[in-house]
């Protein structure tokens, strides 16, 4: 079998995957973006692995598919710091929340003995 | 209740707007002395819930920043708890002038979510450049989906009656332009009649829309993507079963059919 078999099936079902997630609404827009961006630049170079080869030569990586190996990690890397970056807004989030459902409970047993100074069962 | 026996709440998704928003509130309170109003305080640092409650309106005060679409998921629920017959979104920043709000309601027997329009000559809001070449091929776009003409699909002034309120308190695009153009395009797009009404926008106390040809082109790529994904996003059964020529649909022309009967004799 041929590599660029391999590659462009690879490419051809991760742009249909993301595309269904979006039709889905599985994915958020700003999610959405970079993933379609991707996408679109994965599945042509499926097909034709070559398509990089002047330019690896011109940034002096020997081989297209080389450079793509390398793009492919650092894109990795990047998207796995941004989703570490997004995990720490939402648990700064949920312990906002988390602290106002307190405070709401706290409130409404007060309200609920005038007398007793908020006790909270 | 308005003089022909709907209850209708007014939702002001407010962000930081404690300077504007008594003047706001006491406007629509003198002019629409019918309706409640709903602030929804989007998360602010400044006093917005105090201002709004003191002008008497009631106040849902969010945990942090979640943007207009966010608090407008949560103003649709409030109406939906609270069974209004109709939602008319308003900008707490004073740009959408209440007297527009009956004409708004009026249309509302022939459509289920009527928009207040600039570019209608109505008014003087003008926009130049290539921010306006942007926003007419959206309109154009949004126009062809709604099968109606809409010179103005990001404007935040809109009233919607009861199938709408219990769509949009089920589903609402926190995005950018999902709040405006997104929502109205799967509202058309789920068999929902949209039509617009021309009105006249008063400047805005804060911010000022850029006329820099960078900015439009971000803002017309960032509006195709959200329309692509208007369009190709599909919408679930659940939010299909309450459109027009659905058995809830059916149900709520009903029940509005035996509420007119019941006033015309009373």
């Amino acid at each position: 079998m041929q590599l660029s078999t391999l590659t462009s099936i690879t490419g051809i079902v991760v742009l249909a995957y993301i595309l269904e997630l979006l039709r889905r609404q599985q994915l958020r827009e700003k999610y959405a973006a970079i993933w379609l961006c991707i996408g679109l630049v994965v599945a042509p170079l499926g097909f034709f692995p070559s398509l990089l080869d002047s330019t690896a030569r011109s940034v002096g990586v020997a081989s297209g598919v080389s450079l793509v190996l390398f793009a492919g990690f650092v894109l990795v890397l990047l998207v796995s710091l941004h989703l570490s970056w997004e995990a720490s807004r939402l648990e700064a989030k949920t312990r906002t929340l988390a602290e106002d459902v307190a405070l709401i409970r706290s409130q409404l047993a007060e309200s609920a003995t005038p007398s007793g100074g908020g006790e909270v069962r | 209740m308005t003089p022909d026996g709907r209850s209708v709440l007014i939702i002001l998704p407010a962000w930081n707007e404690a300077d504007g928003l008594s003047a706001v509130l006491g406007e629509i309170k003198q002019q629409l002395p019918y309706v409640d109003t709903l602030v929804v305080d989007d998360g602010s640092s400044d006093r917005t819930a105090e201002v709004a409650a003191a002008a008497g309106s009631a106040v849902a005060r969010l945990s942090f920043n979640l943007g207009v679409g966010g608090a407008m998921r949560l103003g649709y629920r409030y109406a939906r708890e609270h069974g209004y017959d109709v939602a008319v979104q308003v900008d707490a920043d004073g740009q959408h002038d209440p007297s527009y709000v009956p004409a708004l309601l009026a249309h509302l027997g022939e459509a289920d979510l009527v928009i207040g329009a600039r570019f209608c000559g109505e008014g003087e809001y003008k926009v130049r450049g290539p921010r306006r070449w942007a926003m007419q091929l959206l309109s154009a776009i949004v126009s062809r989906i709604a099968r109606t003409r809409l010179s103005d699909t990001t404007s935040g002034f809109r009233a919607c009656n009861r199938p709408l309120i219990e769509f949009f308190a089920r589903w609402y695009p926190v995005e950018y332009l999902g709040d405006t153009v997104e929502s109205l395009v799967a509202a058309a797009r789920c068999g929902f009649a949209v039509r617009q009404v021309p009105v006249a926008m008063r400047a805005r106390t804060t911010g000022r829309p850029s006329a820099s040809p960078v900015k439009a082109m971000i803002y017309l790529v960032r509006a195709g993507l959200v329309l692509l994904l208007a369009v190709i996003r599909r919408m679930p059964k659940e939010l299909r079963e309450l459109a027009p020529g659905s058995p809830a649909y059916a149900a709520y022309l009903e029940e509005l059919l035996a509420r007119r009967q019941l006033a015309a004799e009373g």
